[in-house]
């Protein structure tokens, strides 16, 4: 199809998911979903609330392990490894795929212990030199660096809602994961910072894969190359941004984007 | 045109309507709320007053008992009273048990000496008219001080043959008398002193012999029933104090890590639910009961002494636990779960995102319910009696496995002494000591959670 005019042919998937159910308790929230997601890609998933899109997107970082009733089936691999195989060190796996929540959730500790976190977690710095290389960078791509460079000892609470979300952006990439979980990320912002967030998603992009979750159909065609429709836990429409938007395919993503629910 | 205007006006007048209702109900809202206001300030000023009402009540009667009456006497430690051998040294040779064995026959034959002698010839020098009436000498300083002069001379061999300036308590009697804590108009059949010892007693004061000193007896002493005047809070103060240490010891480290598993590590099942059933349960239970548990498993089963503070503080620990169990995990359930979430998102295990993340937020919490918890144990008495700790003890226990009793219960007996008059005042000095241990642990709490929020 079109896809290709925005994805080269070369593209590598990144994660793919087959027949992927999910169930919390006896209720089903993901009725069987297929998915590839390619290397450096931003891809937005968005639907009507309750649609199942957060529930899908913790099963990329195993997330949903910590909410006891939940079970998962069906396959998700990472370049080509299953994610949910039991010899798989759940730690692991979310060191390669990290996660930004809704609510900007820094650590009640100081700016600079809130990114040095995970590198000392993993063992990835070793010296302090290091590690203020680390958290220097992060911050740096992150774009937070110039806000916060004076204050890295004050806590990481003190910050603007914005700053936050950026402070946990920057203390996800700071262990240099592969791909990037983003939950609603903006939300919580105003547009300032919601826009100062979404050019660092673009710039992000060259380095990570990105999955970002929007209710904000403008965010998802700003920022995404690729849109996924969810609708009742079921994939309804997955393809290249501009064509989801202008041309779908499929008459309840048309509804959906239309404003005629949701 | 016109019929805009009068809807408009139309809508004007209802308006107006609305508002009225408005008005009136507002009227009966701020009545409401006034009453509501009412009712709390009353409630809280009635509280005020009661605390008020028990600190005075308290304070007033038990103020006086930390003051006691001494009588000033020049002890002349007599040789030929004071006959006793060399205190042993322990020889060359010869080996713990031995001479152990040889200094225990030197106290005791220390012991057999009549040192209420040597008090007796003190009296007789602030005494013009001592011997004529040597029966009512005896009354006038209390039993329990001669086996403090014994004790001296155990001390200090060397003070045999010197003359010693002491301060030797009264009989509790006339320390009643002398505060005027009994109705002098009573007839001499009803009083408990003599005539003599009254008038001697009135000169003496009169004179500074007998003064009015600060009663150390009332914390250095073990309880006494032989020597009323002597009677102190040690014994019980230290098998408060033992019992804590098993409390912080045991119930404190067990509390929360119950409560730490169950919170965040236990799976949510029928099992834990029953667990969470009976832990509510548990805290609810009186605690006499674990009284009567205490007396049968630890005592019963394992065999542990009667009377121990180590008893006490396992029975306690049983009563303590569901509260730190309860405290700790409303601390636990009202962190954030986005801050479990964070540390798991960056590939914290599971432990770690509790133990480097969940628990620091949640100690001061942690601290608070414990320390809460320990000053509950503190102040129990019920489950004491059942266990044997309400027994009279004439020694400071030097170990959590000796017989001795606790605070609580210490206020309970001498309560019910007797000579109402002396020990009225004490019971309350033993409330306020009580008191202002509860008082410092509270603080304690108060100022560990100040301490550890400060850091955001
Ligand atoms: N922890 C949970 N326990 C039980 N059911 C859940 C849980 N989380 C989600 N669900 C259910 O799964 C379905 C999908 O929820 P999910 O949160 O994935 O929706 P969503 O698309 O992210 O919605 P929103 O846009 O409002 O965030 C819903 O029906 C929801 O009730
Ligand atoms: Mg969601």
């Amino acid at each position: 199809m079109s896809e290709s005019t925005v994805l080269n042919d070369a593209a590598k998937v990144k994660m793919t998911a087959r027949d992927v159910k999910v169930f919390y308790g006896t209720n089903q929230a993901i009725h069987g979903i297929d998915m590839d997601i390619m290397e450096n890609e931003v891809i937005a998933f968005i639907g009507p609330s309750g649609c199942g899109k957060s529930t899908f997107l913790r099963c990329l970082n195993r997330m949903n392990d910590t909410i006891d009733i939940c079970r998962v089936t069906g396959q998700i691999a990472l370049d080509g490894q299953d994610i949910y195989h039991p010899s798989l060190d759940v730690v692991q796996l979310r060191a390669q795929v990290g996660m930004v929540f809704q609510k900007p959730n820094p650590f009640p500790k100081s700016i600079y212990d809130n990114i040095a976190y995970g590198p000392k977690l993993h063992g990835l710095a070793s010296k302090k030199s290091d590690l203020d290389d680390v958290v220097e960078s992060s911050l740096r791509r992150a774009g937070l660096w110039e806000e916060v460079k004076d204050r890295l000892n004050q806590p990481g609470t003190g910050l603007s809602g914005g700053q936050q979300q950026r402070l946990c952006i920057a203390r996800t990439i700071a262990v240099s994961p592969e791909v990037i979980l983003m939950d609603e990320p903006c939300s919580a912002l105003d547009p300032i910072a919601t826009s100062i967030i979404e050019e660092l998603i673009a710039e992000l992009k060259q380095n990570f894969t990105i999955v970002i979750v929007t209710h904000n159909m403008q965010q998802a065609a700003r920022v995404s190359d690729r849109t996924a429709f969810f609708h009742l836990g079921n994939l309804i429409e997955l393809g290249v941004t501009n064509d989801v938007f202008t041309n779908p395919t499929q008459k309840r993503t048309e509804d959906y984007i239309t404003g005629r629910y949701g | 045109m016109t019929t805009e205007v009068k809807n408009l006006k139309g809508n004007a007048a209802t308006r107006s309507k609305v508002q009225q209702q408005v008005v009136n109900s507002l009227q009966k809202r701020h009545r409401q709320e006034k009453l509501f206001r009412g009712a709390g300030v009353a409630a809280v000023s009635i509280s005020i007053l009661l605390v008020v009402l028990l600190f005075v009540n308290i304070f007033s009667k038990g103020l006086p008992a930390f003051w006691q009456h001494a009588i000033k006497l020049d002890i002349y430690f007599d040789p030929a009273v004071v006959k006793i051998a060399e205190k042993p040294v322990q020889q060359a040779g010869e080996s713990d048990n031995e001479f152990r064995q040889r200094d225990l026959e030197w106290r005791s034959a220390v012991g057999m000496i009549n040192f209420n002698r040597l008090i007796v010839d003190g009296l007789q020098k602030v005494i013009p008219d001592a011997n004529e009436h040597r029966r009512d000498l005896q009354r006038i300083v209390t039993s329990g001080e001669r086996f403090a002069i014994r004790d001296l001379v155990i001390k200090d061999p060397s003070i045999i043959g010197s003359t010693q300036s002491l301060f030797l308590l009264t009989d509790a009697n006339i320390d009643v008398w002398l505060k005027g804590n009994i109705d002098r108009s009573l007839g001499d059949a009803q009083q408990q002193l003599s005539p003599k010892v009254r008038e001697w007693v009135e000169s003496l004061k009169a004179q500074g012999v007998i003064q009015n000193r600060f009663s150390f007896a009332l914390f250095m002493n073990p309880d006494s029933r032989s020597s009323l005047a002597s009677a102190g809070l040690a014994g019980a103060f230290m098998g408060s104090l033992y019992m804590m240490l098993v409390v912080i010891v045991l119930a404190i480290p067990m509390g929360v890590a119950a409560a730490i598993y169950l919170e965040e590590f236990a799976p949510k099942n029928k099992l834990t639910d029953l667990v969470e059933v009976n832990i509510n349960n548990l805290a609810a239970v009186p605690s006499i009961v674990f009284g009567l548990l205490g007396a049968s498993i630890f005592i019963g089963w394992f065999n542990l002494p009667m009377s121990a503070p180590v008893v006490g503080g396992l029975v306690l620990t049983l009563m303590t636990l569901p509260t730190v169990i309860i405290a700790t995990r409303s601390t636990l359930k009202a962190i954030p779960p986005s801050i479990r979430q964070a540390a798991l998102g960056l590939g914290a295990s599971k432990s770690q995102a509790v133990f480097h993340h969940v628990l620091p937020l949640a100690i001061p919490g942690i601290l608070t319910g414990s320390i809460i918890g320990v000053a509950q144990a503190l102040g129990e008495s019920a489950p004491l009696l059942l266990i044997g700790m309400k027994s009279f003890v004439a020694s400071i226990p030097s170990s959590a496995m000796e017989q001795s009793t606790a605070l609580p219960v210490q206020i309970y007996l001498w309560q019910g002494n007797e000579l109402r008059n002396f020990f009225e005042a004490r019971t309350s000095a033993a409330i306020i000591v009580l008191l202002a241990l509860m008082l410092s642990l509270n603080s304690l709490a108060i100022w560990l959670r100040k301490r550890y929020e400060v850091r955001w």
